[in-house]
C-alpha cells in the first residue's frame, strides 16, 4: 500500500504543484491520477520514487517512509513506465529490461535469462531481444519499458503516462495486456493518464486532480461516473459519462430469449450453431439483404450491447457461449431497461 | 623537382624510427587530451557558470602560436619530447573539451532520467549511459585532434624533436627537395590511417548504430 499523509509540494519557482493531498492506493490495485496538465498528478507520481521530494508531509511505500530509505535503492524496488519507454538507446532490448537486476547485482546470465521470460509475459518475440529499441515500433518500445519496469519483480510500479504516445489501436492492446498481466501479477500500480476513457478501463480507483495540484475526488471508475463530486469532474468525466458507465457493466443479468423464427430479418447460423449474419426475406422486389451479425459473449459491457442494439436491424443481439455458439437473443428494450436501473443503482448506492 | 628514390631507400631505417616518433607524440598528446579533457568536461557540463571559463580557456590557449607555446615550456621541461607532448596537448583541448560538453549535452534527458529513476547512481549514469550516448560527439572531436597534432608535431623540429617533420630541415638546408616530398606524404598518410583507425573504432564501440532504421 502506498499512503500520502499531507503532502504538499511547491517549486522553488513558487508554484504549488500538490496541495495538501491524503490519499491512500492500495495494495494489489491500479490507482489512476487523471487530470488535465498542471493539475500535479505526474509530480504526486514522482514523488513515490523520490524522483520529486515533498516540501513536507509524509509518502510511505509497504508502511515505511521513502525519504527515510536512500534513493536509489529505493527506486530499484518501484518499477517504473516513462512515456515513449526511456529506453536506454545504446543497449539492447535484453540488456534494457536487464537494467534493474544487474544494479542489484545479479550476474549477467541470470539477469539476461529473467529479461528473456519477460519479453515473452510482454507478448515480444525471442529474436527481438538482440536489437536495439530504434529498431522497434512505438508500441513494441512501449512493451519493452513494462517488462524493464517489471524485471525485478517489484511490488509497485509507477506509469508516467506509458501509452501516450502509441496510436489508439496499438493503446488498447497495450491496455488489454496490462489488463491481463495485472490479473496474473496483482501489483500495486500507479497510473498517470489525462485520458479519463483509460483510467476507467484500467482503473480500480481513480484520483481526479484540479489544477493548483488539488485533489477533487478518489473513488472507483462506477462511483465516479455515477456521482461525480462536482461540476469540475463532471465536466473532465465528459458529456458521455452516463455511457462510460455502462462500459462498466457486463450483459450477464440481462434477460435472454429465444431468437425469433419469424419476421422481415432472421438470424443465419453455421453449423456450429455460430451466428454468421441477419438475414431479409426475400420479396418480390428485394433479393434478400444481409447485415452482418456482432455476436456478444455475457463478458462483454453493457455499452457494446447497446451500441450492437442499435445497429441491429430487428434491435435484437445475438449472445454466445465462450465457444461463440448461440445461446439466445436479448431486445433492446431489455438492454435499456437494464441500463437504466444500473444507471440508478449506481447513483443511488451510497 | 625529381625525387631521389635510392635517397629513400638508404633511409628506410631513419625513416620508420621518424614515422614511429612523430605517431607517438601525437598519440600521447591525444590521449593525455582525453584524460585531462573527461573530467573537465564533466564539470563545465555540471556547473552552468564553468563552462563558459573553461571552454573560454581552451579557446586561449589555442589561440597561442605553437612555435611560441614551445619557447615558453623551455624553461620548465627543455628540449624534450615532454615540451612537445605538452604543447600538442594543451592544442588538443579546444577540441576535445568542446566535443565532450556538447557531447554530453546531446545525450536525451529522457534517457537519464530514466536512468536514475531505475535506481542507477549518478556516477554509474555518467560511465554507463552518458558517455556512451556522448561517444559519437566525442569521437568527431578525437578525430580531428588527431588530425591535427600529427600536423602540429612538424612544429616540435625547432626544439630538436618534431618527428617526420625533421625532413623538412633536412631537405631545406642542404636544398635537397626528396625528404620534403617523402615527409608531407609520409605525414598525410599517419593522418589519413589514423582517422581511418578512430572511425573502425567508432564502429567498433558504437553497435548500436550501425543498422539504422
Amino acid at each position: 500500500m502506498i499512503q500520502f499523509d499531507a503532502v504538499h509540494k511547491r517549486f522553488p519557482n513558487g508554484t504549488t504543484a500538490v496541495h495538501d493531498l491524503s490519499l491512500e492506493m492500495p495494495e494489489g490495485g491500479v490507482t489512476v491520477l487523471v487530470g488535465s496538465s498542471g493539475c500535479g498528478k505526474t509530480t504526486t507520481l514522482r514523488m513515490i520514487n523520490r524522483m520529486v521530494e515533498p516540501t513536507s508531509g509524509t509518502i510511505r511505500v509497504g508502511g515505511k517512509d521513502v525519504t527515510r530509505q536512500d534513493a536509489a535503492e529505493l527506486r530499484r524496488s518501484i518499477g517504473y513506465v516513462i512515456q515513449q519507454a526511456g529506453l536506454f538507446p545504446h543497449r539492447t532490448v535484453l540488456d534494457n529490461i536487464a537494467t534493474v537486476p544487474l544494479l542489484l547485482g545479479w550476474s549477467r546470465r541470470k539477469a539476461r535469462a529473467r529479461a528473456a521470460e519477460l519479453l515473452e509475459t510482454v507478448g515480444l518475440a525471442a529474436d527481438a531481444g538482440k536489437r536495439y529499441p530504434h529498431q522497434l515500433s512505438g508500441g513494441q518500445q512501449q512493451r519493452v519499458g513494462v517488462a524493464r519496469a517489471l524485471a525485478a519483480d517489484p511490488p509497485v510500479l509507477l506509469m508516467d503516462e506509458p501509452f501516450g504516445a502509441v496510436d489508439p489501436v496499438v493503446r488498447t492492446q497495450l491496455q488489454d495486456e496490462l489488463l491481463r498481466l495485472q490479473k496474473e501479477l496483482s501489483k500495486t500500480i500507479v497510473f498517470v493518464t489525462h485520458d479519463i476513457d483509460e483510467a476507467v478501463r484500467l482503473g480500480d480507483q481513480i484520483a481526479v486532480f484540479r489544477t493548483g495540484g488539488h485533489l477533487v475526488q478518489c473513488a472507483s471508475p462506477a462511483e465516479l461516473l455515477a456521482r461525480p463530486a462536482d461540476d469540475f469532474v463532471a465536466d473532465f468525466l465528459g458529456a458521455e459519462r452516463g455511457l462510460k458507465l455502462l462500459s462498466l457493466r457486463t450483459l450477464a443479468d440481462v434477460p435472454q430469449g429465444p431468437a425469433p423464427e419469424s419476421g422481415d430479418w432472421s438470424l443465419v447460423l453455421d453449423a456450429a450453431n455460430k451466428p454468421l449474419h441477419w438475414a431479409a426475406k426475400a420479396t418480390k422486389d428485394t433479393k434478400g439483404a444481409e447485415l452482418p451479425v456482432r455476436p456478444l459473449k455475457d463478458t462483454d459491457s453493457l455499452l457494446a450491447a447497446l451500441n450492437e442494439s442499435i445497429a441491429s436491424p430487428t434491435g435484437l443481439i445475438a449472445r454466445v457461449d465462450a465457444e461463440g455458439a448461440l445461446t439466445g437473443v436479448s431486445s433492446r428494450d431489455d438492454i435499456h431497461e437494464h441500463a437504466g436501473q444500473a444507471h440508478t443503482e449506481a447513483r443511488v448506492a451510497a | 623537382m625529381t625525387i631521389d628514390w635510392s635517397w629513400i631507400g638508404d633511409h628506410t631505417d631513419d625513416l620508420t624510427t621518424l614515422t614511429i616518433s612523430h605517431l607517438q607524440a601525437a598519440l600521447t598528446a591525444v590521449f593525455l587530451g582525453v584524460l585531462i579533457s573527461l573530467p573537465l568536461a564533466v564539470i563545465a557540463h555540471r556547473i552552468r557558470p564553468l563552462r563558459g571559463f573553461l571552454l573560454g580557456l581552451s579557446n586561449v590557449l589555442f589561440t597561442i602560436p605553437s612555435i611560441a607555446i614551445f619557447v615558453l615550456l623551455l624553461p620548465v621541461s627543455g628540449l624534450t619530447r615532454t615540451t612537445t607532448v605538452i604543447g600538442l596537448t594543451i592544442y588538443t583541448l579546444v577540441v576535445l573539451l568542446r566535443n565532450t560538453v556538447e557531447g554530453l549535452d546531446s545525450v536525451p534527458v529522457k534517457v537519464k532520467e530514466a536512468a536514475k529513476a531505475m535506481g542507477t547512481r549518478p556516477l554509474r549514469t555518467l560511465l554507463t549511459v552518458e558517455f556512451p550516448l556522448a561517444l559519437p560527439v566525442i569521437m568527431a572531436g578525437v578525430r580531428i585532434a588527431t588530425v591535427m597534432s600529427i600536423s602540429l608535431v612538424s612544429v616540435a623540429t625547432y626544439i630538436g624533436d618534431g618527428g617526420l617533420g625533421q625532413l623538412f630541415t633536412d631537405g631545406f638546408q642542404r636544398n635537397f627537395p626528396t625528404p620534403v616530398i617523402v615527409g608531407v606524404v609520409l605525414t598525410l598518410l599517419l593522418a589519413v590511417v589514423a582517422d581511418a583507425a578512430l572511425v573502425a573504432l567508432q564502429y567498433v564501440l558504437t553497435p548500436w548504430r550501425r543498422r539504422r532504421a
